[in-house]
């Protein structure tokens, strides 16, 4: 019990002193609502394009496809304020020799290389996107309760499968030193969710549901609200979290292992 | 004399930062792989309709994309990124003592890292050659130099576009960021995630009245044997250069006088 407020507390004050520092760039927020626009405008305008040759996208209509995008953003927008400051940064640590203080502190490595930073430009991705999902999925029919719940546990799930994605290539820092950029890679294939996983090739289809599983992250919840959602789906989706969040957590235990220090 | 001399350094700076770009390797094998997004785009594009509709048939949007996905590879410029961390940790100080323009260093390390990512976006394209054999196909030598021609041509004027935005970096710590909001122009008007022709033709027109189709789709087009007006399209390309490197030689000099070393 005490622990747990040990960690609540902790959380509070890393949030509080990351804020503090970001605030005093307050040109980004100009940026951050300049690109969430721009980019939502943009998409919405290739989702347009995409639907003038019939009225369909994959079997999706124009609202499911509005909610999968969404969904797509606002993912995106708690990557910006949650995964991309702190994982980024792993590698920051192996190569100047900085993670032998966090391996050192008397809290858990991997709660505190994910949780130390916020950053609050992605606020306006969440915020838009949250908008975009109920205007769309009202529109498409307002979804029962039960569905509504069933859709929030299911976003819960690709929240937990993208932060392991995004932790498991940080951590492999550990041992190929120069790859501070890996998590963009998974930045830009992840760009995949933007729309229904059915609107790809089959053999696509496959890979981005057991290789890559953009599926559980953007298409599985859309299904949900939409009303669609089944119970082998979520099954899936809760699978593929639990797997994925363990694997993440032996892949660091097993990284400390190998962990030699900066100059050794 | 000053010929030779330019020649040799242009040798020495290409050679040595070839070798450093091969250091890299398994970073630039993950930049390769976040160049999928015209791949993507392309499973989007295939199964839907709109292609069609644009009076596109399936084999020119898989060469389109496919070429597009090339001119992708060969025109990634990050000198931003590494310029704001050179500038913020004092790095460049040393480099203007030189007798050589810190931008030619640069421009260097962009060719250099070019040419160690021929090996790897072979390797990708006979991969994809192997899982989907109808997909390659052997441009004809005039569509294939033109092509070669211009992706470089391209490139130059992506570099110089971005010599402009870091040289802001003079004046902000986050110059960075700016380069964000350069990209969803050139994410969604270069032809990077939709054929232009399947582009409203009002949009289309504002479209080229920017530098962004340049960047890709001319290039792509040429690349995949489509018409194009290559002279109207390398004119096109020499005139934004041309425009772009006053200012950003003007900024560049008075960005210099602004330098005071971070920290001192």
């Amino acid at each position: 019990m005490a622990s747990w407020r040990h960690y609540g507390r902790s959380l509070r004050s890393f949030w509080s002193t990351s804020l503090a520092a970001e605030l005093e760039y307050p040109l980004n927020a100009v940026i951050e609502l300049v690109s969430v626009f721009g980019n939502l405008a943009g998409s919405l305008f290739v989702l347009q394009l995409l639907f003038a040759g019939g009225s369909s996208l994959g079997g999706w209509s124009w609202d499911g496809a509005l909610v999968v995008l969404g969904l797509y953003t606002l993912l995106d927008g708690i990557t910006t304020c949650l995964l991309q400051p702190n994982l980024s940064r792993i590698v920051n640590h192996v190569q100047t020799g900085t993670l032998d203080y966090v391996l050192l502190k008397p809290i858990d490595s991997q709660f505190w290389l994910s949780t130390r930073t916020v950053s609050p430009w992605g606020l306006p991705a969440i915020g838009a996107a949250l908008a975009l999902i109920a205007w769309a999925s009202s529109r498409a029919g307002l979804p029962s309760p039960a569905l509504l719940l069933l859709a929030l546990a299911l976003l819960l799930a690709s929240l937990v499968i993208l932060y392991s994605l995004w932790f498991v290539l940080a951590a492999l820092s550990i041992w190929f030193v120069k790859v501070w950029n890996a998590t963009e890679v998974l930045r830009q294939t992840l760009v995949a969710g933007r729309y229904p996983v059915s609107a790809y090739p089959p053999a696509l289809r496959l890979v981005f549901t057991l290789v890559l599983p953009v599926a559980f992250l953007t298409t599985v919840p859309a299904e949900a609200l939409l009303g669609r959602g089944s119970l082998a789906w979520a099954g899936g989706s809760l699978l593929a979290a639990i797997l994925c969040f363990g694997g993440s957590r032996l892949l660091w235990l097993h990284a400390q292992r190998f962990y030699t220090s900066a100059s050794s | 004399m000053r010929l030779r001399h330019g020649w040799r350094v242009a040798r020495a700076l290409l050679v040595s930062q070839y070798a450093l770009m091969l250091e890299y390797r398994a970073e630039i094998v993950l930049w390769a792989l976040s160049g999928v997004l015209p791949l993507i785009m392309l499973g989007v594009w295939s199964g839907s309709g709109a292609g069609a509709g644009a009076g596109l048939s399936p084999q020119q949007i898989s060469r389109y994309f496919l070429s597009a996905f090339l001119v992708r590879q060969f025109t990634v410029v990050w000198l931003i990124h590494v310029f704001e961390e050179d500038a913020l940790q004092g790095r460049l100080s040393p480099f203007l003592l030189q007798p050589l323009a810190p931008l030619w260093r640069y421009l260097a390390a962009h060719f250099s890292e070019q040419a160690s990512r021929v090996p790897i976006v072979a390797i990708m394209l006979l991969a994809l050659g192997l899982v989907a054999p109808g997909l390659l196909w052997l441009p004809s030598p005039r569509s294939l130099l033109l092509g070669l021609v211009a992706i470089q041509a391209a490139f130059l004027l992506r570099f110089l576009l971005q010599v402009v935005v870091t040289t802001l970096c003079f004046w902000s710590e986050r110059a960075a960021a700016l380069d964000r909001l350069l990209l969803i122009p050139y994410l969604f008007l270069s032809g990077l995630v939709a054929p232009l022709e399947t582009f409203p033709p009002a949009v289309r027109r504002l479209a080229m009245a920017t530098p962004f189709p340049w960047m890709v789709d001319f290039p792509a087009r040429l690349l995949a044997g489509e018409e194009v007006n290559a002279t109207l399209g390398f004119a096109a390309i020499a005139a934004w250069c041309l425009l772009l490197l006053p200012i950003g030689r003007w900024l560049w000099l008075a960005g210099l006088r602004r330098y005071s070393a971070m920290g001192a």
